[in-house]
């Protein structure tokens, strides 16, 4: 080993504390990298092979009906490599032993028809439909898991208002439903509730009356076909046939959540590494910078020997190169071991034929080469004032430090301030640069903190907007289909039942225009108290006594306001049309819905005093003896006790929340202790003549430490409520992020999380500031003294 | 205490050394061992030494000699490792860390070699640093008037020239009026014309507040500036003697 080579390794053995902290720094950088980019990989990896397997369709287009014949228009299209014509219908599913009936979106599949290549369904346990079979159904991996349904089951089905039993033979999936989402069923964000179902051409067209027609296609191109152009000429053939909306890959439902995960771990895959990265890069400036400037005398002897520039620069960046070693070698099996418990999260979400997480060698050496990247930036100055220094001026001491008055002082304002403040705050102004890099840094670690966990602040808040404000009853009954009103009073009689209160469920699509979707209307009574209309806000608003209630976000997508007319679609009358007035909006996180009274809602449908269910108010001390008592009653499909929902959502928060917040916590640590201990390690370097100085002229350890301190004080006090703000500049790009149809999360940060990103940033100043205080401790006065600056 | 010493100053500065005033730093015995590694330094051995109020004290010596080993543990800054040191009758070498950091904050000023200053701090606030942590302080002004540099009080140390550096530093350790002023070296980094001015402010301290002074050198010329001149050599005293008179400042040439 060279000489030079083992003064590196002396040097960073006795400097292993800074070299440490920056090396978890680059780590949680390099994890960062690893783990958003394995599972981003994986995911796109996986999903395009799939694509390409399974022939995923470019083109989709719905339309009310066509005649087959029309199949043969289509593919003459130029640019249409195949056409597959589809019959596609919903419907609501009564799973056994289950709550509320689900919703269904039943597809037709032909398996001997060429255009079964196209969004091939692949049946992962059980068999295909056979033509002749006996309401043979595929269901979808999503809903069959979710109720634990396997071949051989069966399931009631409501399909065009008749009752029909479905017969399970196989589970399965395929391109179109990667994530459990259809065309128009985008309120559904449960698979419990909703599930992706196939049945023969050959038997569901004559159930769905349509037999030699189709009401669904799926085409696709061929390589170099231009998209919109066939956009275009699908939308004006199928015009005439109710069409004229057909939309590309990029619109697909499934698709476009699975793209847009994709592009969020991208996104967070870049930021932030980029964080720590960043803060990394100027640690190492900082360190090494010092570093060099203490090391001048040895600089100009090793130049004086004849060492080259080259051979000192390289030396040089061989301290940093150390940290990103170091952290190499703790973030890149972290970041792959955080990345395949990532992917385990998407297992359940995206289906996929195989699914497997890999941390491929080319993305840990970008995250490797990135890091280093950033510590050569970090280090090019102080080596670049390494091997430019010249031996003779290497020997004699640095000039002295050139200071001026503080701004505040230049404008008349200094006068109060004590000699030892003076020197706190000009060295804090004295580097400018180096005070406001190390300001947001401590900054980052506490806006890291907060956006990383107030989403826990939003799902509290959200449940209790829910249980406790929006949902007041004891438990929700709901039969199996409408039933009359008075059932309510069957449900009011029995024993440690305080109140009753009928609701009235009604799937439908809203139409205003082109545009569509599909939505359950819930009716309840003017007077309710268990269900009221509720906003983000809390505030309760007052049911219109006719008309309908939308939420704003629906509004939005069909772009009607109060007062305009809207179209709503009965599924239950057979897909019957009525025309309802706008009455009120409704500023709901819950995306997509709607709201009448009951008794204008049953108008509409035409029906007298009907109910699709109950919410009841118990007595105290009553619960489970009602409870066996509700489930007993003819009719009756689902108790949801409100209190289980509850429990069962705060067990789901505080199970994440503790592993979240520790991570979260962890990495904003490492960020604060490693800007404050190096900014204190260096201070003390720096600094430690002026300090001994202070303690000869009289001053106590702990004046001294106080000055030194104060520094670290006043970057805290500045990068922490900047850190807040920056948290919650975060938090609202997060929010905005993640909102689509399905809901939206307001920010809301409590003040709980604001002081664990303050109690962070502490315990980070206090573990810097008790290292620091050690050190001070062992300042020897004498030797600091003796010596020449 | 400072007052104590007052009523024994005479016009000319000079002090009258009666046998029944008791010595201001009593040292007996005085030894020290440095441990550097496996190697033991012995730095002083058995050193008995008497300082008087008011008197300016030359301590000659070659570099290692042991003389700022001595200086140092009189100005509370290092530890005796056998005998004692008493300072108007109390015992340092017994005194722990919080008396010692009180007994340099009251009564002690130093002067090193390397000055020493705050760089962020104008010549006016180095000295303000002191006097703000000080009973019975000058004030800042009248400590750098003593010392002739009045006009470069809002200077910065980075604008100021080495010998007037070190007229701060002096006037730094003076403001908080000492009982004892302690220079290690003043004029080691200065040239010769600077180093009079230095030395002559020294001088005028003395000789106009009556502070007890001693003066660090291995320039045997500064003797001749003294009341007394003790020389020591490996870690003894080994000369200890009286100027008839003391020879201004102005006057040496090396």
């Amino acid at each position: 080993m060279r000489a030079l080579d083992r003064k590196l390794l002396r040097d960073l053995a006795r400097m292993r504390g800074q070299i440490l902290s920056i090396a978890a720094v680059v780590a949680c950088g390099i994890a960062a990298v690893v783990a958003m980019g394995s599972t981003l990989q994986t995911i796109q990896r996986t999903r395009d092979a799939y694509y390409h397997r399974a022939r995923f369709a470019d083109v989709f287009a719905s339309l009310t009906r066509a005649p087959e014949s029309l199949a043969a228009r289509l593919r003459a299209i130029p640019g249409v490599s195949a056409v597959a014509t589809r019959v596609a219908a919903s419907a609501l599913i009564e799973v056994p032993r289950v709550a509320t009936p689900a919703t269904g979106y039943i597809l037709s599949i032909d398996p001997a028809a060429p255009s079964a290549s196209v969004n091939r369904v692949h049946v992962r346990t059980g068999r295909m439909v056979a033509r002749g079979g006996d309401n043979e159904v595929l269901v979808g991996e999503h809903f069959a898991e979710a109720h634990r349904l396997r071949p051989g089951d069966s399931l009631a089905a409501v399909i065009d208002g008749r009752l029909q039993s479905l017969h399970i033979v196989g589970i399965a999936h395929s391109p179109e439903f990667v994530h459990n989402l259809a065309p128009g069923f985008a309120q559904f964000a449960d698979s419990r509730q909703f599930g992706i179902l196939w049945m023969h051409r050959d038997v569901l067209g004559p159930l769905h009356g349509m037999e030699g027609s189709f009401n669904d296609v799926a085409i696709v191109l061929a390589p170099g076909a231009r998209e919109k152009q066939v956009i275009a000429r699908v939308d004006a053939i199928l015009r005439p046939y109710g069409g004229g909306h057909a939309y590309a890959r990029v619109d697909q439902p499934s698709n476009r959540v699975v793209a847009g995960e994709i592009d969020q771990l991208r996104a967070f895959g870049v930021v932030m590494p980029a964080i720590f990265l960043g803060v990394a890069a100027f640690l190492i400036n900082i360190v090494l910078s010092r570093l060099v400037a203490t090391q001048r005398e040895e600089i100009a002897t090793l130049k004086a020997f004849g060492y080259e520039r080259a051979t000192v620069a390289v030396h040089f960046i061989g301290y940093g190169v150390a940290a990103v070693a170091a952290g190499t070698i703790m973030g890149v099996p972290l970041g792959a071991w955080i990345g395949s418990r990532y992917t385990e999260l998407y297992k359940p979400v995206f289906r996929f034929p195989e699914f497997h997480h890999q941390t491929s060698l080319p993305l840990i050496l970008l995250a490797v080469g990135v890091s280093a990247l950033a510590a050569v930036l970090g280090a090019l100055g102080a080596v670049r004032s390494a091997a430019s220094l010249a031996p003779a001026e290497g020997m004699r001491p640095p000039s002295p430090a050139v200071y001026h008055a503080l701004l505040v002082e230049r404008l008349g304002f200094g006068e109060g301030l004590s000699s030892s403040m003076r020197m706190v705050l000009r060295s804090v102004e004295h580097r400018p640069m180096r005070t406001l890099a190390s300001v947001a840094g401590v900054a980052l670690a506490a806006g890291v903190l907060v956006a990383g966990i107030f989403a826990f602040d939003v799902a509290r808040y959200i449940g209790r907007l829910q249980y406790t404000i929006v949902e007041r009853e004891d438990v929700a009954v709901s039969f199996t289909r409408a039933r009359p009103a008075r059932a309510a009073l069957e449900l009011a009689a029995i024993e440690g039942v305080r109140a009753v209160e009928p609701f009235r469920s009604v799937p439908v699509r809203v139409r205003a225009g082109s545009r569509s979707r599909q939505i359950a209307i819930l009716g309840f009574a003017p007077d309710a108290t268990l269900r009221r209309l509720v906003d983000a806000d809390g505030r309760a608003h007052p049911m219109p006594p006719s008309g309908l209630v939308i939420t704003t976000t629906l509004a939005r997508a069909l772009r009607v306001g109060r007062g305009d007319t809207v179209t709503v679609e009965l599924f239950e009358r057979g897909g019957a049309e009525r025309r309802v007035v706008i009455a009120a909006l409704l500023d709901e996180l819950l995306g997509l819905g709607g709201y009448m009274e009951l008794g204008a809602l049953n108008r509409l449908l035409g029906e007298g005093p009907v109910i699709s269910g109950a919410n009841l108010a118990l007595d105290p001390g009553t619960g489970t003896v009602a409870l066996d008592a509700l489930a007993r009653v003819p009719g009756v499909a689902s108790t949801a006790s409100r209190r289980g929902m509850m429990e069962s959502f705060e067990r789901m928060i505080s199970e994440n929340i503790t592993m979240t917040t520790t991570i979260v916590s962890i990495l904003a640590a490492v960020l604060a202790i490693g800007v404050l201990y190096n900014g204190a390690r260096i201070a003390l370097s720096e600094r430690g003549r002026e300090l001994a100085s202070l303690r000869v002229l009289g001053f106590t350890r702990r004046e001294v430490a106080a000055l030194l301190f104060g520094e670290q004080g006043a970057i805290d006090a500045l990068g922490t409520p900047l850190g807040l703000a920056i948290g919650l500049g975060l938090a609202h790009l997060i929010a905005a992020a993640f909102a689509s149809e399905l809901y939206r999360f307001p920010v809301f940060v409590t003040a709980r999380t604001y002081l664990a990103a303050i109690g962070v940033v502490g315990v980070a100043s206090l573990i810097a500031g008790i290292a620091m205080w050690k050190r001070l401790n062992a300042l020897s006065m004498v030797e600091v003294l003796k010596a020449p600056e | 205490m400072a007052v104590a010493t007052r009523p024994l100053e005479m016009g000319s500065g000079r002090v009258l050394v009666a046998a029944h005033v008791p010595p201001v730093f009593e040292i007996r015995a005085l030894g020290k061992i440095y441990r550097m590694g496996a190697v033991e330094v012995q730095a002083l051995r058995a050193v008995d030494l008497d300082l008087y109020a008011g008197e300016l004290l030359v301590l000659l010596g070659a570099s290692g000699s042991g003389k700022s080993t001595l200086l140092n543990i009189l100005g509370g800054l290092d530890v005796a490792t056998s005998g004692t040191v008493k300072f108007n009758g109390r015992d340092l070498t017994t005194a722990d860390e919080r008396a010692l950091t009180r007994y340099r904050r009251e009564s002690v000023g130093f002067v090193f070699q390397f000055y020493n200053l705050i760089p962020s701090l104008t010549a006016l606030e180095n000295v303000a640093l002191v006097t703000e942590i000080s009973r019975n302080p000058m004030r800042p002004e009248e400590a750098l008037a003593l010392v002739g540099l009045s006009e470069r009080g809002r200077h910065f140390p980075a604008q100021l020239s080495g010998g007037e550096q070190q007229r701060v530093a002096i006037a730094r350790a003076i403001a908080k009026r000492p009982e004892v002023l302690l220079c290690d070296e003043p004029t080691g980094a200065l040239d010769h014309e600077t180093g009079k001015l230095v030395l002559k402010a020294i001088e005028k301290v003395n000789r106009e507040l009556g502070t007890t002074t001693a003066v660090i050198t291995h320039n045997v010329v500064i003797g001749e500036m003294a009341d007394r001149v003790v020389r020591i050599s490996s870690g003894r005293v080994v000369e200890d003697r009286r100027n008839e008179t003391r020879v201004p400042p102005d006057a040496l040439t090396w």
